[in-house]
């Protein structure tokens, strides 16, 4: 219960709209363009990662946290960050070293819980 | 039989409809057809292990069905022509390996109805088969794995996208028979209208249906009034609005006896189906059920099938080409 | 009505035709979605944090819990029954990108566990991954030349 009292709430509310905007952004796209899911995905964790690189996403997440953290921008983000704090600590390799280590817990889980799920689930249609 | 006009071919000794059958899914069972369906199924797999083995047993079971409907021998059936939407039409390979009839697999995507029944009809009327069998079947999982995504995968369906429909449609054509008959056929050409939304399919296919149907009239010198009935395969709201707007500019006023099986299929507000069904089943199964019993309780008299199809695959969606429509129409008289 | 010719002139009666995708209340839904959704996401930082958690450890675990909370209603069939709803919604956080390497893994188990699950996995992730990484890598290279 200490936990909930501490929580910021205003910190929250910045996190609910900020997350909630970047998916305006999406959602704008998919219905005004004709790109597919997939390609909007990929525009999302480029341009997280070229703002990544840039060093201007990092307002955003002192800004929102979890609500620049989760859209798939940050995880854009956070390969371009881990490139380029590896970089500084262990030279040119970092660059190829530092964005999937940066990243590896998500992308491993994907992966596990894709497999995990392929072994119990059975492909079911939409009822609507 | 003899050609007409520029593409129609009437016929001389019109083959005889001798018996129609359709096996729908779930889904189709929930809408306004329902109840003209002979059989409709309580899920899509049929007890089946995937997608592609249930669409298999949709159609299998469909030729089934209208064989023991006729009271015919599967030995006094010639030849069989069926297709599907599947890679190599796989489903009415599969389905059909057993039937020990000789087959003839087709593929003019969601025109493939019309189609077989087009070259079943010159192969009766030429007295090179006494019955031959067409059929096709699409089934939505399948269509979808296939063409766009896994079912799982959250995605929202654009208001002109259409919902494949699941079952299968089988017509016997015969050189005895009461009727309904086949007078005229008027297979089409292929129109593209850089179409390249694979989301409004309707769009893409309605300028060949509009083709077709023109090319009709002209060669048969018949009116639209002619027919009781004008029935597209599945071009949905939006290519049924499309298509009577641009008969009409041509002159060619269909509004009051038009209408699509994808229209008809499902209950757009209810089902949630938004431009309404599609898939080489969609007319197949609207065809064998309804509108046949229609001609054969003598309530339509004559009636214009025109199936359609879009011509593409997700190599050539990937490739960035556009969408080449068909359409094939069939008179079908009593 | 003028007679259609060109494909131009075709291209506008489609587009008049057409009906529009509900444009205000499909970016509403995904407002209040992908928002609730990072606000889980915050909370459960907020937690990790509380319980002593080094940040950047804490964040990891907030991707790994979507990730794998999206895992679970995939496969229950219900993710694709929020992101119908949500759209964007559910596809732009880390839930969209899990869902889409989760839902070919169950649609393709019929093409076998190799092939079909290990292969078709990455169908719509793959291509995320590779220009995600590959961006991160050119900044990186720049990064290490400045």
């Amino acid at each position: 219960m200490e936990f909930i009292q501490s929580i910021d709430w205003l910190q929250l509310l910045r996190c609910f709209i900020t997350g909630g905007t970047i998916c305006i952004i999406g959602q704008i796209l998919l219905d005004k363009t004709k790109l597919t899911s997939a390609r909007i995905l990929v525009i999302f964790v480029t341009t997280g990662a070229i703002l990544g690189g840039l060093g201007i996403y990092q307002y955003l997440i002192d800004f929102a946290g979890a609500g620049a953290t989760v859209p798939l921008t940050g995880f854009g983000a956070n390969l371009a960050k881990g490139a380029i704090e590896s970089v500084k600590e262990i030279g040119l390799l970092g660059a190829f070293i530092g964005g999937v280590k940066a990243s590896a817990g998500g992308i491993a889980a994907a992966i596990f819980f894709g497999y995990i799920a392929s072994l119990l689930a059975k492909p079911k249609i939409k009822k609507q | 039989m003899h050609k007409i006009g520029k593409q129609t071919i009437c016929f001389d000794n019109p083959p005889s409809i001798l018996e129609a059958a359709s096996i729908v899914g779930p889904k189709e069972a929930d809408g306004p057809m329902a109840s003209y369906f002979d059989k409709c199924l309580e899920d899509e797999f049929w007890g089946e292990k995937s997608w592609e083995k249930a669409e298999s047993k949709i159609i299998k079971e469909t030729v089934n069905l209208v064989v023991a409907k006729s009271n015919l021998a599967t030995s006094d059936i010639d030849y069989v022509f069926a297709g599907d939407l599947l890679n190599q039409c796989i489903s009415s390979d599969f389905g059909l390996r057993e039937s020990n009839i000789p087959y003839f697999g087709v593929f003019g995507a969601c025109s493939t109805f019309t189609e077989s029944m087009c070259i079943g009809s010159v192969f009766v009327e030429a007295n090179g088969a006494k019955n031959v069998i067409c059929a096709t079947s699409s089934h939505f999982c399948s269509a979808e794995k296939q063409f766009r995504f896994p079912l799982e995968l959250g995605t929202q369906r654009p208001p002109t996208a259409q919902w494949t429909v699941t079952g299968s449609g089988a017509v016997i054509l015969s050189q005895t028979g009461q009727g309904p008959y086949i007078t005229n056929i008027t297979p089409g050409k292929i129109v593209d209208m850089g179409v390249k939304d694979a989301n409004n399919m309707g769009a893409a296919m309605a300028p060949a249906a509009l083709d077709t149907l023109i090319t009709h009239f002209q060669d048969t010198g018949r009116k639209p009034s002619y027919y009781d009935a004008i029935i597209t395969g599945d071009l949905g709201h939006v290519g049924k609005e499309i298509l009577a707007e641009m008969a009409q500019s041509k002159g060619y006023n269909i509004n009051s006896n038009y209408n699509d099986c994808g229209v008809l299929m499902f209950d757009k507000e209810k089902q949630d189906t938004h431009a309404g069904g599609s898939g080489c089943a969609c007319i197949a199964t609207v065809f064998s059920g309804y509108f046949f019993k229609q001609l054969k309780d003598k309530k339509m008299k004559r009636i214009l099938l025109i199936a359609t199809g879009a011509l593409m695959n997700s190599t050539s969606m990937q490739q960035g080409e556009s969408i080449p429509g068909i359409a094939h129409a069939i008179s079908i008289e009593i | 009505m003028e007679q259609i010719n060109t494909q131009k002139q075709y291209d506008k009666l489609v587009k008049e035709k057409s009906p529009n995708s509900p444009i205000l209340r499909d970016c509403f839904n995904a407002f209040w979605v992908g928002g609730l959704i990072c606000s889980i996401g915050q909370i459960i930082l907020d937690f990790c944090i509380f319980k002593g958690m080094d940040a950047t450890l804490a964040s990891t675990v907030v991707s790994i819990a979507l990730i794998a909370i999206s895992a679970l209603l995939t496969s229950l069939n219900i993710f694709n029954r929020i992101g119908k709803f949500a759209g964007a919604g559910t596809l732009i956080p880390i839930t969209g990108f899990a869902n889409s390497i989760v839902s070919p893994a169950i649609e393709y188990k019929s093409e076998g566990y190799v092939m079909g699950v290990g292969g078709k996995m990455f169908t719509v992730a793959g291509p995320v991954l590779v220009f995600g990484i590959s961006t991160s890598i050119i900044v990186g290279i720049i990064a290490s030349i400045f």
